[in-house]
């Protein structure tokens, strides 16, 4: 009997380095996503995760490094490798002036999605958009927005979902049912989600895997319930705060 | 390259073009004003020279080209500048929308959008001013490619300047063409100008195309060399404004401008 090989990770990140001047953004990162998995990308102001998701996105060249998406070499193949992903991001709004409708068919065509139409009205009703589907977008509120950018996130079914606090606007009831869809997402289409918020209760339950940043490096990697054990705090928020603050100590101390 | 990720540049600028149609009034209103003010003002040259001269052909003709290459240049930089106002970079170029299928996408909006101001200039200035582009007979063909190609290569090499610079810098695009326009002799023949001048017209390709078509007006017959000159620079400026613009976007991702284009400048 013969060994499956392993799915190919959505994502592969290996000794990830950005540098701005003397400032070392992100240092020496590495971790995969592997196909519906949620990792969750969390630290402090400043940590380095937008930078990460910029990289991975392709809008910023890393200083050195590697990023593989679906196994295409992003700095080699960005268009194929960028296929296999989408994202939402608070501070990537869609064009206010196009229609809900107009900026999922621009978007939809430009990430090849098959059977657009109907793709389109299936989002409308998952995000609760039909009402809203010839209303500019910039008359929608920050909530109805968000919805707005997370299915043109969904729109390719990507096997890579990038989601740059993807809930930071939204009432919490949405917020659940938002958290809920990414979850079906990730368990029925095996799409690999790489998350980032502040919310430590959110990220506790919707990911598979935490990773802690400060300071650009990764300081804690494991499962959720695991880390709260093993550091023996309360909540991930704890955890997290506590992380924060030794993180931040030398630099004090330095100063 | 995909054509469908060009068509949805295209179809983006379509649905604001159909939601505002604002945006096509300047494509036509200062064209018209142009044509208007300097119809009565040939007409009225025509009237008080000798016989033999035709300042509508020459001098109108002229300002509806040069119009003709300044809209081409805006639809290009403006299709660009939607992206600029609307913040829409980062949604753009973290696709798999490469840079051929953008640049692809704005041109033809340009192009397009051009083009109703050319039908406008033409139908005013024809019908007010009976100005006749049959005159010029099959040259105006390359006279009008060559001018189309040098808008294009503005307004992609304007693109790139406002990407690098930031959307401050959009002051510095809208004001080319009039830059431009005493150096190519929209108006009146290079030898009219200085010697360093008229050094800087032979290599710019709109010079070639208003010597020619005075020379056509003057009845000295198609310049063919000066046309075929003209039309290979312009065809050369879309080369090194695509190869511009190109450079420009790999700095912007090298430095991370584009992610946050907003600042302006990366320090």
């Amino acid at each position: 009997m013969t060994e499956a090989s392993p799915p190919t990770a959505a994502l592969s990140v290996i000794g990830l380095r950005r540098s701005f001047g003397n400032l070392m953004a992100v240092d020496d990162v590495s971790f995969e996503v592997r196909p519906g998995e949620i990792v969750g990308l969390v630290g402090p102001n400043g940590a380095g995760k937008t930078t990460i998701i910029n990289m991975i996105l392709g809008v910023l060249e890393p200083t050195s490094g590697t990023i593989r998406i679906a196994g295409v070499d992003l700095a080699r193949g960005r268009s194929q490798a960028l296929a296999h992903t989408n994202f939402a991001a608070a501070h990537a709004p869609l064009p206010g002036n196009l229609t809900v409708e107009q900026n999922l068919r621009v978007f939809g065509m430009i990430y090849g999605v098959s059977r657009l139409r109907r793709r389109i009205e299936t989002l409308l009703g998952e995000y609760d958009l039909l009402r809203h589907r010839r209303t500019k977008c910039g008359v929608l509120s920050s909530g109805e927005q968000t919805r707005v950018t997370l299915a043109k996130a969904m729109l390719n079914k990507p096997g890579l979902l990038l989601l740059d606090e993807p809930t930071a606007s939204i009432d919490p009831a949405t917020a659940r049912d938002i958290r809920a869809r990414i979850a079906a997402f990730a368990a029925e289409d095996r799409g690999g989600v790489l998350w980032t918020s502040h919310n430590m209760y959110e990220v506790a339950e919707v990911c598979h895997r935490v990773l802690f940043l400060a300071h650009g490096k990764v300081l804690l990697e494991g499962e959720p319930a695991r880390l709260i054990q093993e550091h023996g705090a309360d909540t991930l928020e704890d955890l997290f705060v506590s992380v924060a603050h030794e993180s931040l100590q030398p630099e004090t101390e330095a100063n | 390259m995909r054509a469908s990720r060009t068509a949805a540049v295209v179809l983006r600028q379509f649905y604001l073009l159909r939601g505002s149609p604002v945006r096509l009034l300047p494509m036509i209103a200062w064209v018209a004003i142009d044509i208007v003010l300097w119809g009565f003002i040939t007409r009225y040259l025509d009237t008080v020279t000798g016989p033999g001269l035709n300042f509508v052909g020459t001098l109108l003709g002229a300002v509806l080209l040069w119009d003709f290459l300044a809209r081409v240049m805006q639809g290009v930089t403006t299709a660009f500048f939607e992206d600029v106002w609307s913040r829409n970079f980062l949604n753009m170029f973290a696709s798999p929308l490469n840079i051929s299928e953008y640049l692809s996408g704005l041109v033809i909006t340009g192009v397009t959008t051009s083009l109703f101001g050319l039908a406008a200039m033409l139908i005013l200035a024809t019908l007010a001013f009976g100005l006749s582009f049959l005159a010029y007979g099959v040259a105006i063909v390359p006279f009008v490619l060559a001018l189309f190609l040098t808008g294009i290569a503005l307004g992609i090499l304007g693109s790139a300047i406002v990407l690098r610079f930031g959307p401050a810098s959009e002051w510095l695009i809208w004001p080319i063409p009039s830059v431009l326009s005493p150096f190519v002799g929209v108006f009146y023949p290079l030898s009219t100008l200085p010697g360093w001048m008229q050094a800087v017209a032979h290599g710019l390709a709109p010079s070639y195309v208003f010597e020619g078509m005075r020379s056509i007006v003057a009845g000295k017959g198609v310049p063919v060399t000066d046309l075929a000159l003209g039309a290979g620079l312009a065809l050369a400026y879309v080369v090194l404004a695509c190869l511009a613009f190109a450079r420009v976007y790999r700095y912007a991702i090298r430095t991370g401008l584009i992610a946050r284009y907003s600042a302006e400048s990366v320090s």
